[in-house]
């Protein structure tokens, strides 16, 4: 049952993330595809016991970065003819491209699978990651959070025609 | 499996069979009642009127035999699949909000809540936010510039406040220490006296008998009470009506979002509307009003006393009917409350709901969790 669900998911990320690219033309259409490659990988990532990262994934990328993105493109009134047929194409092929190297190293790779090693108790919960994070990786995460801080005050620069 | 299917089948058809179709009823009612009319009595059946109770039905039947127009220029398959992008995550959030406790029967333990899992607060915010694109793609998908304004205004309005409704509840997992919603609303199941810092500051230690006495109910509104109220604001936001309704807005952009929609189509918005309201009474009883939790009654005390008259088995199953009729009454309270929101406040201007959410809620709701914070520390420290 899980390793069905998973294989479902994954198919549905992939198809998702080849409409994203397939939708040149319909802009609105390739970031629904996003929407449904963002959910569909939120699900694995919950069948791989990582709880956290799996709703983080849906609650931050699917309901919150694509609804941005949607919110530009339908602000800037984007089309796909402002690409041009000479960037679609390339995006095209590549996308289809790398669909096909996933589809070869799943069938290569699926019989030289070791079976899943033994999972600590509450694995991927938020006490766990919570934890890590705050322990082991606190370097790491002030570092990003630093970063993001440095865009933050980069975007209001920009936005602000007059600094007083 | 049979038990949960049954659960399921429980919460959805309190919510969607019963409570729905009445809160149309109590929408028409309250609005007439607050505006000083008699109000929705037209419907009738040979003649019974049954004080408009017969309105929902009629409802449903105008909705299911009109004409279901897709404009012309509209993206058809987009079309179809908003009102369904937006009815479902109203459903499924349902899923996690425990209407019970946890009762003994015999040798099993019996949870009434469908989906019992650690992250649950952040599934009910995840599924949450999935509703934007209810709106959004509705507006875009109608190819009109009215409903592309209605949508505009959802998206932004949406998720911003998603950003602060989060933001808002931080503190009251704090208190709680768990994002598990049958967790928290056990953790309502009893009392705090509400003189107790006395005998932690060492004023008077230990307090005296008749102080003791003087408790109330260990809810989330009493312990997070800044944190209720941005929550209410921020979640009624979240469900687009009045008086944060800018994104329909009849009187600026006709309809909004759902403009072009019709017949049962428009239908599944409107279900969706309402719905919210006692999913969203649910969620808030659970999180803040103690959810199934009878006030300074707790469930160990419902069985110990009955029990010793009736038997222990009688005394489970009765403790179990008054905890879920409590939870109703609860919900019930929160329509109420949301429905007299809905009709005293006039709609917030555009501007105004965004500097609301951006300028007043999401600065209180940071410096709720650092004084949470600093006061759980404090009485930590303290113990």
């Amino acid at each position: 049952m899980r390793a069905l669900l998973f294989y479902v998911f994954g198919a549905l990320s992939v198809a998702g993330a080849l409409g994203m690219v397939l939708n040149v033309r319909n802009t609105v259409a390739g970031a629904m595809s996003l929407v449904l490659c963002m959910v569909a990988l939120g699900g694995v990532y919950v069948l791989l016991d990582a709880y956290l990262v799996g709703v983080l994934q849906i609650l931050v990328y699917a309901g919150a970065i694509v609804v941005l993105f949607l919110f530009v493109v339908m602000l800037l009134n984007l089309r796909g003819e402002q690409l041009g047929p000479e960037r679609q194409l390339p995006a095209k092929v590549l996308g289809v491209a790398a669909a096909g190297v996933m589809l070869l190293a799943f069938l290569v790779l699926q019989p030289a699978l070791a079976p899943a090693a033994e999972l600590a108790p509450g694995f991927g919960g938020y006490r766990a990651v919570g934890l890590a994070l705050f322990t082991d990786w606190v370097l790491a995460f002030e570092a990003t959070s630093l970063l993001l801080l440095a865009a933050m005050i980069g975007a209001v620069v920009l936005a602000k025609r007059k600094i007083d | 499996m049979v038990e949960i299917i049954v659960k399921m089948l429980f919460i959805v058809l309190v919510m969607m069979g019963a409570l729905l179709p009445l809160i149309t009823w109590v929408e028409r009612k309250q609005a007439a009642i607050m505006q000083d009319r008699i109000g929705a009595n037209r419907a009738d059946l040979f003649g019974i009127r049954a004080i408009g109770l017969l309105h929902p039905a009629a409802d449903v039947l105008k909705l299911i035999t009109k004409e279901d127009v897709v404009p012309r220029g509209a993206n058809r398959v987009l079309h179809v699949l908003a009102p369904v992008i937006a009815l479902v995550p109203a459903i499924v959030t349902l899923a996690v909000i425990p209407f019970g406790g946890t009762y003994r029967f015999g040798g099993s333990d019996l949870k009434l809540v469908v989906a019992d899992i650690d992250w649950g607060m952040l599934y009910v915010l995840a599924v949450g936010s999935i509703a934007t694109y209810g709106a959004v793609i509705a507006g875009w998908a109608s190819n009109n510039n009215w409903s592309l304004l209605g949508s505009m205004r959802a998206s932004s309005q949406m998720i911003s406040y998603e950003v602060t409704m989060g933001l808002s509840i931080v503190g009251l997992f704090m208190v709680f220490g768990t994002l598990r919603l049958p967790e928290m609303a056990a953790a309502q199941d009893q009392t705090f006296r509400l003189l107790g810092f006395l005998e932690l500051l060492g004023v008077a230690s230990p307090l005296p008998a008749w102080l003791d006495w003087i408790r109330l109910p260990a809810w989330g509104i009493f312990l997070q009470p800044l944190g209720f109220l941005l929550f209410l604001a921020c979640i009624m936001a979240e469900n687009k009506r009045p008086p944060f309704d800018a994104p329909e807005g009849e009187s600026e952009i006709i309809a909004g979002y759902h403009m072009e929609y019709s017949g049962m189509r428009f239908g599944l918005f409107y279900t969706a509307e309402f719905l919210e309201v006692p999913v969203i009474g649910a969620l808030v009883a659970t999180l803040f009003l103690g959810g199934w939790a009878v006030p300074w009654l707790s469930q160990a005390t419902i069985v110990g006393g009955v029990s010793q008259a009736f038997g222990e088995g009688f005394a489970t199953g009765f403790c179990l009917i008054v905890h879920v009729l409590t939870f109703l009454a609860k919900v019930v309270f929160m329509i109420w409350l949301q429905m007299l929101i809905r009709w005293t406040l006039p709609r917030f201007r555009y501007d105004q709901v965004m500097d609301l959410c951006w300028k007043i809620i999401l600065p209180l709701s940071i410096a709720n969790v650092f004084v949470t914070g600093g006061l759980i520390l404090l009485v930590e420290g303290l113990r």
